[in-house]
């Protein structure tokens, strides 16, 4: 078997890959237009993460690529064995510092954030949570916040 | 005579704990002195002694809770159990054509694999050292197969190196390894290792670097046949006129360092993962059936548990039946096993201490995805050579892994597109809607194999949060977390015990949930016993 002539071939085939991959992403925008404002390298796809902290820094972003992955998109979250809590009009929200620290350090079944997130994109997904599905918190969150919760 | 007397063989020690201690303490010192092998699994566990018509409510039909079942009704108890699913087996799953699965959400997808197609969304190997779980396969039997681990012909890839063109597992290893050899060798024969390598040793290090580097007469590792013997040929060795071997092109230490595809090859030397590894024939589930051929009667399906309390009496369980949920029902028994996962335990008003509930407070759930997909045709093998095995990437799927059956056959099949554990793309794959999760396999994929954009069928995406039974994929355990909750956790509260993964130290394996098991029952029975 030759090396050269494999990898020719392969290089060939890749360009092919990427031109199907690109229809895949347009597809894909046109069925969850959610991800329009993603903000990875392309416009035209959701970001994924690659060093260890997650690369979306807005609170939706953060939201639509995290929470929402247990909390649903609309933050009412899910009931199976066990629930997942509603995140729409929850007065637990009302105190800043509570979901601060729950993002930051997890709750029972709930894996910690805190070392995925640095505080700017904590303040942004609290923050993001806070102002939308029924809660109209005004006092927004700041890094510096993070920061004393994290000590 | 003193000499004599201070050795005490081990299975005489063993006899004389189980007669002073019981059973539960003999099973603990087993485990201890590593009698049996490398899990703590001592064989079939003996429960000695008559539970008098005492009743264990077990809860979970998973591989903790029917183990804890099947030997519980054959040491004598009266046994039940309440199930959340409509099937039994908990995370012991396989997905075949005509499945279909609804996840939390509502996102409903139907498998569409032909027949004799599957994937494993939950456990899908198992190491020669789970020595329990082979047992139970062996006493049930679970036919096995190899799970094919290391294929030096699949692939090491990085998005960001070599132009983005998959590697040779073989090539990488063979050139990592011989590489370094040289390096070593040079050291040694420059005099730089006296002070670590004796004079004697040093000769039988170089002989050693240049049999395991596949060095040259002058201990360099380069394109020769000595290293082609270990890496492969550019062109291999044939027959007939022009069959001499050509050798390939060693990929340079350099590239591969900056690569970081070396960081792959653990994967190969784990413990966790050294040869020989299984699979049962069929899919993981066969394992699951096994269990219930014996044990299903006794199961009660669609039973969502809503509480857990108990005095001085029983146990006294509520459960709701999903297929008529306005009338929560009750269940009773004198002893409760519990292998409900602490992500859904959490959730549930249960009546233990104060210490017990803080631990199964404490063990956060790690996120998993598996994705499956269908191709028309095997290119894998009929293209690539590569017959079973994993191909490792730094893209977000993580791997790729071949089916380690049907080999050769000219039909379709199945690969594991995608396998995310922990870490940030698992998070954000789980929170992508599961047509979406397929077609970014799909897309990544096609790095590692351009075949995927003609061959690609379906797919199915399972996504570990989303499963409505397990709210994720295993305990996560920190060793803070360890030394502050895992006792607690595994003690005996009152009339509960609890059983699973998250009871062991082999979290998210099935030996971990079956050991468990066994250590609880065992400890049960004991205080049973002695009442």
């Amino acid at each position: 078997m030759s090396e050269t002539p494999g990898s020719v071939r392969r290089g060939k085939a890749s360009r092919r890959g990427a031109v199907v991959a690109t229809s895949w992403a347009t597809l894909l925008l046109f069925a969850f237009p959610v991800f329009a404002q993603g903000t990875g390298p392309s416009a035209s796809e959701p970001a994924l993460s690659q060093g260890f902290g997650f690369v979306e820094k807005s609170g939706e972003a953060l939201f639509t690529s995290v929470c929402q992955g247990c909390h649903m998109s609309d933050g009412k979250g899910a009931t199976g064995a066990g629930t997942y809590p509603s995140l729409a009009g929850n007065g637990n929200l009302g105190s800043s510092g509570y979901p601060i620290g729950i993002v930051i350090n997890g709750q029972r079944g709930m894996p910690p954030f805190g070392a995925m997130m640095n505080d700017e994109q904590v303040a942004a997904v609290v923050n993001y949570v806070r102002t939308h599905f029924g809660n109209r918190y005004e006092d927004a969150v700041t890094a510096e916040d993070v920061r004393s919760v994290r000590r | 005579m003193q000499t004599e007397r201070a050795t005490v063989t081990r299975r005489d020690l063993l006899f004389l704990i189980g007669a002073v201690s019981g059973s539960a303490a003999m099973y603990h010192a087993m485990t201890s002195l590593g009698f049996a092998s490398d899990s703590g699994y001592k064989g079939p566990i003996a429960l000695g002694g008559d539970p008098k018509g005492a009743s264990v409510l077990i809860l979970g039909a998973g591989l903790a809770g029917m183990t804890a079942a099947l030997e519980l009704r054959k040491a004598g108890y009266k046994v039940r159990i309440l199930e959340f699913n409509n099937r039994p087996g908990g995370r012991n799953w396989t997905l075949r054509g005509g499945d279909s699965y609804t996840e939390l959400g509502g996102f409903r997808q139907t498998c569409e694999f032909e027949p004799g197609l599957y994937i494993n969304p939950g456990p899908w190997r198992i190491p020669y050292h789970h020595r329990a779980l082979l047992d139970y396969c062996k006493r049930l039997g679970v036919a096995l197969e190899p799970f094919i681990q290391l294929n030096h012909n699949a692939f090491l890839h990085a998005a960001g190196a070599f132009g983005g063109v998959p590697q040779r597992i073989r090539d990488i290893k063979t050139d990592f390894q011989g590489q370094i050899s040289e390096l070593l060798a040079k050291v040694t024969q420059q005099g730089r290792l006296d002070e670590a390598v004796s004079k004697e040793d040093r000769e039988i290090l170089l002989q050693a670097l240049k049999s395991w580097g596949a060095l040259d007469a002058n201990y360099a590792y380069k394109a020769n046949l000595v290293s082609g013997d270990f890496r492969g040929y550019a062109r291999a060795p044939g027959g007939g006129l022009g069959a001499a071997p050509v050798p390939g092109e060693p990929v340079q230490l350099s590239e591969i360092l900056k690569s970081r595809l070396w960081r792959y090859l653990q994967n190969f030397a784990l413990h966790t993962f050294q040869a020989t590894m299984f699979q049962p024939v069929g899919g993981m589930d066969a394992i699951g059936k096994a269990f219930a051929r014996e044990v299903g009667d006794l199961i009660r399906f669609d039973a969502k548990v809503t509480r857990i309390r108990q005095d001085d009496r029983g146990v006294t369980v509520t459960y709701t039946d999903l297929k008529s949920p306005a009338t929560p029902q009750q269940a009773k028994a004198d002893w409760c096993v519990c292998t409900i996962p602490l992500s859904i335990l959490s959730q549930i008003p249960i009546d233990v201490s104060g210490r017990m509930k803080a631990a199964i407070d404490a063990v956060p759930y790690m996120p998993s995805v598996k994705i499956g997909l269908q191709f028309k045709r095997r290119f894998w093998e009929e293209d690539e050579a590569i017959y079973g095995g994993i191909s490792y990437t730094d893209l977000p799927i993580r791997q790729i892994a071949y089916p380690n059956t049907g080999f050769n056959n000219t039909g379709k099949g199945v690969l594991l597109g995608g396998y995310l554990f922990g870490g940030r793309n698992a998070y954000e794959f789980t929170a992508m809607l599961p047509a979406e999760r397929v077609a970014r396999a799909v897309e990544l994929g096609a790095r590692l194999h351009p075949q995927y954009a003609s061959e690609y069928e379906n797919g199915i995406a399972v996504a570990w949060h989303r499963v409505p039974f397990t709210l994720g994929c295993a305990g996560s355990w920190t060793d803070q977390a360890r030394v502050e909750h895992y006792d607690n956790l595994c003690q005996i509260d009152g009339r509960i015990v609890l059983a699973g993964e998250h009871a062991s130290y082999i979290p998210a394996w099935q030996e971990g949930a079956i050991l468990s098991s066994l250590d609880a029952i065992a400890r049960l029975h004991d205080r049973v016993v002695k009442q």
